[in-house]
C-alpha cells in the first residue's frame, strides 16, 4: 500500500530523513517510532504531499507522490501533529468544509460528516465552536478530519500526544476499530503505545531506519534470552550460585548483590525456557529460603534504548537506570 | 470550480465569524460617509454661491461629487486593503491548517483563487455601503449611472490587483502583522510613486509614475476605461496570483 525507497530529506546542510526504504501492506498498523526530531514527522509530510522529497521515491496505493500528488493525497488522511482546525468554525461548519475539499460529493456532504462524528465521538458538540472545545475533543475531530473521505491510507502525527490517560485510552481504541478498514502509520514516542496499537514497528532514530519488524518479534529478537531475577537466603552466595548454574536450560548465572545475608542473582536462560520452576524448586529443595521471583523482561523501551545507543545523549530524555 | 467555491465560501464565513468583517464595514461606513458629506455639503455651498452671484452654470453631479468621491475610495482602499489581505495565508500558516489545504486533493490555484476571490467580494461588500450614500445622489438629482458603473469597476480592480499582492506577502510570514505592515507599505508606496512624476521627466520616473495605482485609477473614477490601464490592473492580479503560486510552492520545498 505504501511503498518507500531511498528517501532522503534535506534542509540546507541538515538530514532530517536519511535514506529510508520500508514497505507497508494493506491493513496494517505501523508504529514509527522515534526520539523527537528524528525525521517521523518529515517522513509523514513527504508521504501526505506537503512536502517534495530531495531525492528517493515514495508511492501510497501505487501512485507517486511526486508524479501524481492529487491521485495520493486523494486516498491519504492525515492528522498532523496539531489538528488543522478553524477555531471560529462549528465542529459541523468545520467538517463539512474538509468533507467539499476532499471531494465528497455534494449531496453525501451532511450523511458522511453524520457518521464520522457518531464514529469519533464528537456528534454531542457538533454546535459547538472549536475554539471551545477540549483537547482530547479537537484531537477526535482532527481524527474524523482525516477518516472523512473513507481514505485507504490513514497518517497519524503523533495521535495521542498531550491527552490525558482516559482520553489515550479511547483514541487508541478508535485507532484500533479503524484497523482493517484503512491501513495507518501512526507516529510516537511514547514506547507503549506501539506495543498496544502497532503489528509493526518501524525505529527511526537521527534519519535513519534502526529497526523493522513485527512488535513481538522486535522484543524477543533483541532481547536474545530471558532473564530471571533470584533473591535467596540460607546460603554463601557462591553454593547458591554453583547450584543455580547447574540447572537445565540456566547459561548464566549473575551474582549482584549480598545485603544482610540476602544474595540476589540474575540468572539467564535461552529464550522460550521458562526456568523459574526449577529455579524455585532447586531453592527450595536445597533448605534454602526465596525471597523474590521474578522475570526481567526487557521492554520495547529498552529495545529502543539499545538501538538508540548511539545517540543515547540526544534520545535518553534524561532517563535512568541504564549504565 | 467546486474547490474554489470551497475555499472561497469557507474564507467569507472566517472573514464574517471574527471581527475584522464589520470592523472594516464599519470604518468604511463612517470614513465614507464623511466623505460623502463633505463633498455634498460642498456642492450645495458652490451652487449657492453661484445662485446668488447670479449665474447658472450648470453644475454636475457627477463630476463635482461622485468623481472625487471615488478618487477618494480609490486611496481609502490602500488603506483597507492589507486589512482584508494580511490573515489570508499568515494565519494558515499560524494555525497549521495549511498543512490541511496543501494535503487535499486541491491544486494550489485553487486555494489562492478562492481565498483572492473571498478579498475580493468582501471588498465588493465595503464598496456596496458606498452604494446606499450614492443612493441619496439618485434620489435628489440626476447623475449620470453610467460613468459611476465604470468608477465602481476600476475600483475593483484595483482592489483585485492590491489583494493578489496583499496574498503573495501574506504567504511569506505566519504573522498577520507583518502581512499587514508589509502590504501597507507597498500599497502606499504604489499611491506615491506618482509624486516623482510630477516633477521629474526623466526615464525612470516615468516608469515609476506608470506603477502608480491611482494614476491608472484616475481614467476610471472620469467613466473612461483605457485599455492601458486595465491591462495594468490585470497584469497586477496576475502577477501578484503568479507570486502567491510560486511561494506556495517554494513553502513546500523549505517547509
Amino acid at each position: 500500500m505504501i511503498s518507500v525507497q531511498n528517501l532522503t530529506k534535506r534542509y540546507d546542510r541538515n538530514v532530517a530523513v536519511n535514506d529510508i526504504s520500508f514497505e507497508v501492506g494493506k491493513g496494517q498498523i505501523v508504529g514509527f517510532l522515534g526520539p523527537n526530531g528524528a525525521g517521523k514527522t518529515t517522513t509523514m509530510r513527504i508521504l501526505t504531499c506537503f512536502m517534495p522529497p530531495t531525492s528517493g521515491r515514495a508511492s501510497v496505493a501505487g501512485y507517486d507522490v511526486l508524479d501524481q500528488p492529487l491521485e495520493v493525497k486523494r486516498r491519504i488522511g492525515y492528522l498532523p501533529e496539531s489538528p488543522p482546525l478553524y477555531p471560529e468554525m462549528e465542529v459541523h461548519e468545520y467538517l463539512a468544509f474538509v468533507a467539499r475539499l476532499k471531494g465528497i460529493p455534494n449531496a453525501d456532504v451532511s450523511r458522511r460528516v453524520a457518521e464520522v462524528s457518531e464514529r469519533c465521538a464528537v456528534a454531542d458538540v457538533s454546535r459547538k465552536l472549536i475554539s471551545k472545545l477540549s483537547k482530547g475533543y479537537r484531537q477526535r475531530v482532527g481524527l474524523a478530519q482525516a477518516i472523512l473521505h473513507n481514505p485507504d491510507v490513514l497518517i497519524l502525527d503523533e495521535p495521542t500526544a498531550g491527552l490525558d490517560p482516559k482520553q489515550i485510552h479511547e483514541t487508541r481504541q478508535l485507532i484500533r476499530s479503524l484497523a482493517g478498514e484503512h491501513t495507518i502509520i501512526l507516529s510516537t514516542h511514547i514506547l507503549p503505545e506501539v506495543e498496544q496499537t502497532c503489528d509493526h514497528v518501524i525505529i527511526i532514530s537521527k534519519g535513519r531506519i534502526v529497526a523493522q519488524d513485527t512488535v513481538e518479534n522486535l522484543t524477543s529478537r533483541l532481547r536474545g534470552q530471558e532473564t530471571v531475577l533470584v533473591e535467596a537466603a540460607g546460603a554463601d552466595a557462591e553454593d547458591i550460585r554453583g547450584a543455580l548454574a547447574g540447572l537445565g536450560g540456566v547459561t548464566r548465572v549473575v551474582h549482584r548483590e549480598s545485603r544482610n545475608g540476602l544474595h540476589s542473582f540474575e540468572v539467564e536462560s535461552a529464550p522460550g525456557q521458562n526456568v523459574r520452576a526449577s529455579v524455585a524448586r532447586r531453592i527450595v529443595e536445597s533448605g534454602w529460603s526465596l525471597h523474590e521471583l521474578r522475570s526481567i523482561a526487557m521492554s520495547l523501551e529498552e529495545v529502543f534504548l539499545e538501538l538508540t545507543a548511539s545517540e543515547k545523549a540526544a534520545g535518553a530524555d534524561g532517563k535512568d537506570g541504564r549504565q | 470550480m467546486r474547490n474554489v467555491w470551497t475555499i472561497c465560501t469557507k474564507e467569507l464565513k472566517s472573514y464574517f465569524a471574527s471581527p475584522i468583517a464589520y470592523l472594516l464595514l464599519a470604518m468604511y461606513a463612517t470614513i465614507f460617509g464623511f466623505f460623502f458629506w463633505n463633498a455634498v455639503g460642498y456642492f450645495v455651498n458652490i451652487s449657492m454661491q453661484s445662485t446668488m452671484m447670479g449665474r447658472s452654470f450648470p453644475m454636475d453631479v457627477n463630476e463635482m461629487i461622485i468623481r472625487p468621491l471615488l478618487m477618494n475610495t480609490s486611496v481609502v482602499g490602500l488603506f483597507l486593503i492589507p486589512l482584508i489581505s494580511m490573515r489570508l495565508f499568515a494565519e494558515e500558516k499560524r494555525q497549521g491548517t495549511i498543512e490541511l489545504l496543501m494535503t487535499s486533493p486541491v491544486r494550489d490555484l485553487e486555494i489562492i483563487l478562492g481565498k483572492w476571490l473571498a478579498a475580493v467580494i468582501l471588498y465588493a461588500c465595503l464598496l456596496g455601503i458606498s452604494l446606499l450614500n450614492m443612493g441619496f445622489l439618485f434620489a435628489y438629482g440626476k447623475p449620470d449611472w453610467r460613468p459611476m458603473l465604470v468608477g465602481y469597476l476600476g475600483l475593483l480592480l484595483q482592489a483585485g490587483g492590491l489583494l493578489a499582492l496583499g496574498a503573495f506577502i501574506s504567504t511569506t510570514t505566519r504573522n498577520q502583522i507583518i502581512a499587514g505592515a508589509v502590504t501597507f507599505g507597498a500599497c502606499l508606496l504604489l499611491w506615491v510613486f506618482e509624486w516623482v512624476a510630477g516633477y521629474e521627466t526623466a526615464a525612470w520616473a516615468t516608469v515609476m509614475g506608470y506603477m502608480s495605482v491611482v494614476r491608472h485609477y484616475e481614467p476610471f473614477s472620469k467613466g473612461v476605461i483605457d485599455t492601458k490601464d486595465a491591462v495594468y490592473f490585470l497584469s497586477l492580479i496576475f502577477l501578484g496570483i503568479f507570486l502567491t503560486s510560486r511561494s506556495l510552492e517554494s513553502l513546500r520545498w523549505r517547509a
